[in-house]
């Protein structure tokens, strides 16, 4: 069970107070848009742990986790860019999830190479991130992911620089992936495709508050409040009545 | 995570034993001296102005060549032997001062390269070396590198775009010089000048040699003097508090005068400045080019030469010089080591306060305690500890565990200097990451920071333990026959006029001060890998 709960988290940054509430169920792959400087990338921040809600609490599958160090939460976060580490190879950066010391068995080898081979990446294992493409170091991210088996994905816009179509790739292994472990996933994009293609609902994030939250079609296409209006400016659901 | 609080605090513990002690000692000395007629006195005002006058003097003849020079290499990106001259630019640095000096005198003393050339040209030998014109030489012979290189960046940081609109609006090369490369200069120069300005203030060895007598002191070397001649702890309390004084407002005023330049790095590749192919242009450029190459060269060769030709193995069948070499190379490691380790704790520390805790002054307050050592310059840390010593210990007996603590206190600006920048952007791209994955404490050293840091560390490592082999400083104040290093042996051969025994022993420490360096970025830095 990996339900993700907000409960009034307030944090402070700069001179902007924000305070968060949200719900996301077992399983669920939500997307999280608005402006930049909204707060999205703060909010999944607070969840993995790297900044500490001053009050309220987030709770992961109904454990309080408000003061856990990240490394402990069932957490796992990948960014836009400094996901792997340059000077280690592909393989030794996806075993870091396995032990982070490095320590690893031939079993554990194994594992490395059977996740390298879900993302697509077989035999890369030697190769260094800077011989990689962007979308490939993306997969070694994923891979780490796996091995790391934790319930809960964070994706703070790690797709961003892509292209659309490999962005599209990149989501759909997401899924894949989601579906075959029951991931909760939950995604920062700033482009509402991405949202519609992906993730059955969305929240709409604006000035450290999450202002709307419904599923996706009925979000992006019914754009009620003004601030989400404006967000969204000329976007238009396709295929709509 | 106190724990990571920790390194910074331990820098600050021995920075302040070393630097609060001396305080302590000369404020409780300073009680019982008439301030205020020792600073009006005529000796005082002698003292103080020519330090003033010399340091003034060296920081125009250093940095204004410079200036000739670094738009030469900038503007000459290719012509054969840039990279050498870059190396023998960057020899200066760490050569130790009594060698560089030792060579200064091959050149330009009295039976030197100099006056051989004008008696073959049938003109009297000069004798003009001691006294400020040695010292302005000498001066401008390790600070005009040192200046070039820190000019150097400028050119560098304009972006190519701006040669091509250069190029299109047809500017020549007084244009291009009066408005684009002046309008940066001129942000960095007052730094520049002010780093050459505060070595030439508090240089000791370099006017205690060449100086030609007390009549030429710097506030340096009058406290020298006045604790190693005179035997007058008084008058040098009053001196170093003095220097503190002047040091503590030249850094404040330097601190206001830098700036940031507001350039934006750029993705196109280099564009040919307009004004490469004229022919004026290039005449000037390889003289300037020919002469700068040609001041640092003649000393360093005329170090070798005379050091080869001189009773090498009478020397080097020496017992005390051996000794010497043995203390000099523990000297350099432990101080070495000593303040790569601080340095490094104490980033960590500021890394932490800066990127976990947002306290960005407490981190910066920090970084900058590590250069106070600027404000209290060798010679005062060691009257301080002197005074603050001598009734409870041996200071003599002690002396070599005060020449390493000094020391490693002296090399801390520089290593904060070389790993700030790459410590700062490991903990900016892999904290989060590292903190995800649980990789903390041994395993991060291991396996993120040192892969990363390697290169850094070992070329801190390799110049403190270089600074630190070749540093004639506090071991003059406190050295003695049985704990006299390398520097000191040197020193005391040149001030008994045993030259040639001299020139054999100057060779043998910038052997060893290059050899170490070598070795260090070698071994430690693993350039013999990959």
């Amino acid at each position: 069970m990996a339900s993700v709960d907000l409960d009034s988290v307030i944090f402070q940054y700069e001179d902007m107070r924000m305070q968060f509430d949200l719900q996301v169920q077992d399983g669920e792959f939500l997307a999280l848009i608005g402006p930049s400087g909204a707060g999205k990338s703060t909010l999944l921040a607070l969840i993995a742990g790297f900044e500490r809600a001053e009050a309220g609490s987030v709770l992961i599958g109904g454990r309080d986790v408000t003061h856990q160090h990240p490394s402990l939460r069932p957490v796992t976060m990948l960014f836009q860019d400094h996901n792997l580490f340059a000077h280690l190879d592909v393989a030794a950066n996806v075993g870091l999830g396995i032990h982070p010391g490095l320590k690893l068995t031939a079993a554990d080898r194994a594992r490395v190479e059977a996740a390298l081979e879900q993302v697509g990446l077989k035999d890369l294992g030697r190769r260094l991130p800077s011989q990689l493409s962007g979308g490939e170091r993306q997969r070694v991210a994923l891979a780490r992911s796996l091995v790391r088996d934790r319930p809960v994905l964070l994706l703070d816009e790690p797709f961003a620089a892509l292209g659309p179509a490999l962005r599209r790739e990149m989501l759909d292994l997401v899924r894949a992936l989601q579906a075959a472990r029951n991931l909760t996933v939950l995604l920062v994009s700033h482009q509402p495709d991405d949202a519609l293609y992906a993730a059955g609902r969305t929240a709409f994030v604006h000035r450290g508050h999450v202002l709307q939250v419904g599923p996706t079609r009925d979000l992006l296409d019914g754009a009620t409040g003004p601030e989400l209006r404006d967000y969204l400016g000329e976007f238009q659901v396709k295929g709509r009545a | 995570m106190i724990h990571r609080l920790v390194p910074g605090a331990l820098t600050f513990l021995l920075l302040g034993l070393v630097i609060g002690g001396a305080f302590v000692g000369l404020l409780s000395a300073a009680g019982s001296v008439d301030v205020g007629t020792f600073l009006l006195s005529p000796y005082t005002r002698v003292v103080v102005v020519f330090t003033v006058w010399q340091a003034l003097l060296s920081t125009v003849l250093s940095v204004g060549p410079a200036i000739l020079i670094a738009r030469a290499l900038a503007r000459r990106p290719a012509f054969p032997g840039r990279t050498l001259l870059l190396r023998l630019f960057s020899l200066p640095l760490v050569l130790p001062t009594l060698v560089g000096i030792l060579g200064v005198v091959a050149v330009y003393g009295q039976s030197g390269w100099f006056n051989r050339l004008m008696v073959g040209l049938g003109a009297e030998p000069q004798q003009f070396l001691y006294g400020l014109p040695g010292i302005l030489i000498a001066h401008v012979f390790f600070n005009l590198p040192l200046a070039t290189r820190l000019l150097l960046p400028v050119w560098g940081a304009i972006p190519g775009e701006i040669w091509r609109l250069a190029t299109q609006l047809g500017m020549n090369s007084p244009q291009v010089f009066r408005l684009i490369e002046w309008p940066l200069l001129r942000q960095v120069l007052p730094g520049a000048a002010g780093i050459v300005f505060m070595l030439c203030f508090i240089s000791f060895a370099i006017v205690l040699t060449l100086g030609g007598g007390p009549a030429n002191s710097t506030i340096e070397v009058a406290l020298y003097q006045a604790m190693r001649f005179e035997f007058d702890v008084g008058k040098a309390v009053q001196l170093a508090l003095l220097q503190v004084a002047i040091c503590g407002l030249l850094v404040a005023a330097g601190q206001r005068l830098v700036r940031d330049v507001p350039l934006t790095p750029t993705v196109q590749r280099p564009q040919d400045r307009p004004d490469v192919a004229a022919w004026g242009g290039r005449i000037v450029d390889a003289a300037v080019l020919l002469i700068a190459a040609a001041y640092v060269l003649l000393p360093l060769a005329a170090v070798l030469r005379s050091g080869l030709a001189g009773p090498v193995g009478a020397v080097l069948a020496d017992e005390t010089l051996w000794l010497a070499v043995g203390r000099s190379l523990v000297v350099a490691v432990v101080a070495g080591s000593l303040a790569t380790a601080a340095g490094w704790g104490l980033l960590l520390t500021s890394r932490e306060l800066r990127l976990r805790r947002y306290r960005p002054q407490s981190a910066t307050a920090l970084e900058t305690l590590a250069s106070l050592v600027l404000v209290v310059p060798p010679l005062v840390i060691g009257t301080g500890l002197f005074v603050l010593l001598s009734p409870v210990a041996d200071v003599f007996a002690i002396g070599i565990a005060l020449v390493v603590v000094v020391n490693a206190v002296m090399g801390l600006p520089y290593v904060i200097r070389i790993l700030g920048p790459p410590v700062m952007r490991a903990g900016e791209q892999h904290d989060r990451l590292c903190a995800s994955l649980g990789i903390a404490g041994w395993n991060r050293l291991r396996l993120v920071e040192w892969p990363l840091l390697r290169r850094h560390v070992a070329t801190s490592l390799a110049l403190t333990a270089a600074f630190a082999v070749g540093d004639l400083g506090i071991i003059a104040l406190f050295g003695t026959q049985d704990t006299a290093t390398l520097p000191l042996l040197l020193y005391q051969r040149m001030a008994a006029y045993q030259l040639d025994a001299a020139a054999v022993t100057g060779l043998v420490l910038a052997t060893l001060c290059f050899g170490l360096f070598g070795v260090i970025e070698w071994g430690v830095g693993g350039r013999g890998q990959r």
